[in-house]
């Protein structure tokens, strides 16, 4: 099947739905795949790459559209019958559409492509679940958005992130605090922390400490017994008093920090109001506010979606399309999660596609199935967390166990075995008690002197115990005198496997022992 | 050579032995102690053949001479990772010895004991005897199962047992006719018989057991090998017999106590048998996810890249034989400036010190050569972890899945790690037959086919 990548046509948009690289991984599935001319300019990757990848490049957008069986793209098709750009009049009946469609807020959108009969897949409605990771779009872009916040935060900051001591005095570390540590959150962490400042970062779900503290930020806590995560892993709506608790933290922050960094959504509601217009102006003039919920209303209420402003010093960034200012990473990503959709259609790798509406991945993404509207899909069966984490604690408990045997056991184990040793000598004659004593103070010395031998050893601990139990031949020796001949030839035989023993073990532990060295 | 003699040349070979196995504490002063261990042998035999010259010394020296020259083949062409089975059939070496000296002085009529020492004379012959056969049979089943002669799978006869408690109810009552019958003719009925039940009693417990219990197995019969030994010196009344038979049985011991351990199992339950082939895999949870695939070329960039690299080798890696390239790898690795150490399992392998045998084989230096408890809490600070060809001991499933049969397991924490790569063949289970969550984590990749040749792959890309 012939796979057309066209040229975005949204105003501002730079990303391209898959990268050169992705060209040949999505040919090695047996596509074929062609390239509208200009397609990847705006993200840095030339004609000549495509073609070099083995794509071939189509001059128009109406052409590549009318010869394709997939179209991939980033954005939703256009819909504008008076404008050139129009893409919704380019879609035929049978034809695939690969693209992020937001299918929660375009169900109009979705009813064109089920009366055109356009099987449909939204980058955007991946299950929530790990096998999907792959595949997750939100997740790529969110990634690039946060890194990118913190390039825009840093250069709209008039000083370093990092702390020096110069000759021409001290520069104390900006302090960067990031709300929400979803993907975006994290990457913004990640960033901030590697250009050196200091990271804090608070999220109303407790379980991601642990990830934000990985990742080199110190994770606020709120003194407060409420618990933030909702379905498939995204945050909630938390109860008033929670909130109140919240604005108090964000505006003592505030006074603090240099630069927030706000990453906060709930699925299918406006963002929430984290920052209110108050609460920004306590921070210090020059500060910087970058607000990556622009799109959804914005985490501050100053925030314009779209721009950066200033209002009493302080910068406040509202861009809405981060991910875009990054074209050539994001389009390598978005062009990777594709390939593995198609990886996922395409089992057999012979370039048809297979919708299995089966699967629980595929089914969740394809929002428009032929003619029918397969939106929305039933709920994911499993949280992107498995509650078993949460009883991992207690098992770590018993196999603590064998070391807090009591006093009191190994008293008693001690007195069976004097028990124990009495009671054979109550019994056995002189002659044998001589030989025991000799055998019980062996297996003491024995037993403290091989506790001592490393780990590393204990192949050749084996061999040469196995060498020296060849000791045996002595028994075999002393028979050699025997009248019996029976007893002769026993002894033969005997005397020749311990002597293989002797012979093999010593040799082979020799042969290990001299093979361990220190480096050189 | 008088008795006094012999047996201060014994007290002096007792020594030597004792400070053998303690020369083995550390690698420095090991290759001294095996050749304490070789002295202490030679002054043994010495001695002995000077106080009791046999009249057939030329036949004595001929025996000892093409069985020591077997050994010694033996010993200098096996590779480094048929260890076990090197071990396990020199195990069945002392057993059969045990069974044939005990025999022999069943047999041998010059020696006339009377009263409560003949019985005791007589219980040590019967326990000598018993221990040897079950040695014998034991190791040459651990033998087969090692060289795949035998399946590594445990054998499940029904009623299993029932059928060991009544080979031992058996043995006891044989016992007891062995010791009470008058004449040499009488006893030897009833020794014969427990020879057999003893011979069928080691083959059946060993393969009971799983391959992966192997290195407690090893162990144990390691320890078992000695108390033949030192049940033969009670029967001939020699203490160099008792004690370096003591000494190794508690070695033997203290191995599989330290393997048990290490596997969260006890004892008893191994000896049973039957590991994983309860139900139990029936009420796991299912594991959520899919396991990424990666490619030579991407895992070398990924180690190319890292700071700190840790290799966790398992069985997997004995089976294809990739130690040295694996060693190829860290020095290049070295001459990167990454620094690359190896996370040793207690029982990796199917043998104690298994992996480390291997890993110097190929000349890695031991002291990047860590065990578990001195590298685990060094994970969370590991950019890439190298898992080859281990599955069970660094399956998470130990610390995160209560009803899992191998929870409790100390292992290997690798997922703590940024990036582990599983190098695998397949995505089938280990010798717990447990599934393994670690392959289906955000931050493992899996690296499919031979380990060899994926080694070799990743070095061509680095």
């Amino acid at each position: 099947m012939i796979i057309g990548i066209p040229r975005e046509r949204a105003p501002g948009e730079k990303r391209v739905a898959l990268a050169p690289t992705a060209i040949s991984a999505a040919q090695k599935l047996g596509f074929t795949l062609q390239v509208e001319t200009g397609a990847g300019s705006a993200a840095g990757f030339l004609d000549a790459d495509y073609i070099e990848s083995g794509a071939e490049i189509v001059d128009s957008h109406e052409a590549l559209w009318g010869s394709s069986d997939i179209v991939v793209k980033i954005r939703a098709p256009i819909f504008d019958a008076n404008n050139s750009n129009d893409e919704a009049s380019l879609l035929r009946e049978g034809q695939t559409l690969i693209s992020l469609i937001a299918p929660g807020q375009n169900p109009q959108m979705l009813e064109a492509f089920a009366n055109r009969g356009v099987t449909t897949m939204a980058m955007d409605a991946v299950p929530r679940i790990s096998r999907a990771q792959k595949l997750d779009t939100l997740s790529s872009m969110a990634n690039v958005a946060g890194y990118r916040a913190v390039v825009e935060a840093a250069n709209h900051f008039g000083r370093f992130f990092t702390g020096q001591v110069t000759a021409a005095g001290k520069v104390p570390p900006a302090k960067v605090l990031v709300i929400g540590a979803g993907v975006a959150g994290l990457a913004a962490i990640g960033a901030a922390a590697a250009m050196g400042a200091i990271v804090r970062s608070f999220d109303t779900r407790p379980e991601v400490k642990e990830q934000v503290e990985s990742m080199g930020a110190e994770f606020l806590m709120l003194e407060f017994d409420e618990e933030g995560s909702g379905e498939g892993g995204y945050a909630k709506v938390m109860s008033e008093e929670f909130i109140a608790a919240e604005m108090a933290l964000f505006a003592e922050q505030a006074r603090d920090v240099d630069i927030i960094i706000t990453t906060a959504l709930i699925p299918g509601r406006p963002a929430p109001k984290l920052i209110t217009a108050d609460t920004a102006r306590l921070m210090r003039s020059g500060s910087v506010i970058v607000d990556l919920a622009a799109e959804q209303g914005g985490n501050c209420e100053l925030t314009q979606p779209g721009q950066a402003v200033v209002d009493s010093g302080i910068t406040i960034i509202g861009f809405t399309d981060l991910a875009s200012r990054m074209a050539a990473q994001s389009s390598t990503l978005f062009g990777n999660n594709v390939v593995h959709l198609l990886s996922d259609l395409s089992p057999n790798k012979d370039g048809k596609i297979h919708v299995d509406m089966e699967d629980e991945v595929i089914r969740g993404l394809t929002v428009v199935h032929g003619k029918t509207i397969t939106w929305p899909p039933p709920a994911p069966k499993l949280s992107a967390a498995p509650p078993a984490a949460a009883a991992a604690e207690p098992v770590a408990v018993p196999a603590t166990e064998p070391q807090e045997r009591s006093s009191m056991g190994t008293f008693v184990g001690l007195a069976l075995v004097v028990a124990a040793i009495l009671g054979v000598g109550a019994v056995a004659p002189e002659s044998f008690m001589g030989h025991f004593t000799v055998f019980v103070l062996a297996i003491f010395v024995g037993w403290q002197v091989i506790w001592n031998v490393t780990p590393a050893l204990h192949t050749p601990l084996m061999s040469v115990t196995n060498a020296i139990s060849g000791i045996i031949v002595i028994g075999a020796l002393v028979q050699m005198d025997s009248a019996s001949s029976m007893v002769l030839i026993l002894a033969a035989v005997a005397l020749f496997v311990a002597s293989i023993n002797i012979f093999g073990g010593f040799w082979v532990t020799q042969r290990m022992l001299r093979m361990f060295r220190k480096d050189l | 050579m008088s008795f006094q003699m012999v047996s201060a040349a014994y007290i002096a070979a007792s020594i030597l032995f004792i400070l053998s196995l303690g020369g083995l504490s550390n690698q420095e002063s090991a290759q001294r102690g095996n050749l304490f261990g070789i002295a202490g042998m030679v002054l043994a035999i010495g001695a002995t053949l000077m106080a009791y010259t046999p009249a057939s010394l030329g036949m004595v020296l001929a025996v000892m001479a093409v069985g020591g020259a077997t050994g010694s083949a033996l010993a200098s062409r096996v590779e480094m990772t048929a260890m076990p089975q090197l071990v396990a059939i020199l195990h069945s070496f002392v057993g059969l010895a045990a069974v044939l000296v005990g025999f022999g002085s069943y047999l041998e009529t010059s020696s006339q004991l009377s009263g409560a020492e003949k019985v005791v004379h007589e219980i040590e012959i019967y326990l000598g005897v018993l221990i040897g056969a079950v040695t014998f049979t034991g190791s040459v089943a651990a033998f087969g199962k090692l060289q795949e002669l035998l399946s590594s799978k445990p054998l499940m006869l029904p009623g299993r047992h029932l059928i060991n408690l009544a080979i031992g109810l058996v043995c006891i009552w044989l016992g007891i006719e062995f010791v009470s019958a008058p004449t040499l003719q009488d006893g030897m009925t009833p020794l014969l018989i427990m020879t057999a039940l003893a011979l069928i009693f080691g083959l059946h417990m060993v393969l009971a057991i799983g391959g992966a219990d192997m290195p407690v197995v090893i162990s144990m019969l390691n320890s078992y090998s000695g108390w033949a030994a030192a049940a033969t010196g009670f029967m001939l009344a020699n203490d160099l017999l008792i004690v370096t038979g003591a000494l190794v049985g508690s070695s033997g011991a203290i191995l599989s106590y330290i393997m048990c351990r290490a596997m969260n199992r006890r004892f008893l339950s191994v000896i049973l048998g039957g590991f994983g082939t309860g139900g139990g895999s029936s009420s796991m949870p299912t594991i959520e996810g899919e396991a990424v695939p990666v490619t030579a070329e991407e895992t070398a960039q990924l180690l190319a890249d890292a700071k700190q690299v840790v290799i966790v080798p398992g069985y997997g890696m004995a089976v294809a034989h990739a130690q040295h390239p694996v060693s190829e790898l860290v020095k290049k690795l070295k001459s990167l400036g990454v620094e690359a150490r190896f996370a040793i399992h207690p029982v990796a392998g199917r043998m104690p010190g298994h992996m480390n045998v291997l890993l110097a084989e190929a000349r890695v230096p031991y002291d990047i050569v860590l065990e578990m408890d001195e590298i685990n809490e060094d994970f969370p600070e590991t950019d890439v972890v190298l898992v080859i060809g281990a599955n069970d001991i660094v399956n998470p499933a130990a610390q995160e899945v209560p009803e899992s049969p191998i929870a409790g397991m100390p292992v290997l924490e690798v997922w703590k790690a940024k990036t582990t790569i599983v190098l695998k063949r397949s995505m089938a289970t280990g010798y717990a037959g447990v599934d393994n969550p670690l392959f289906y984590k955000e931050n493992t990749r899996m690296l499919f086919g031979d380990a060899k040749s994926s080694i070799t792959d990743v070095l061509a890309g680095l």
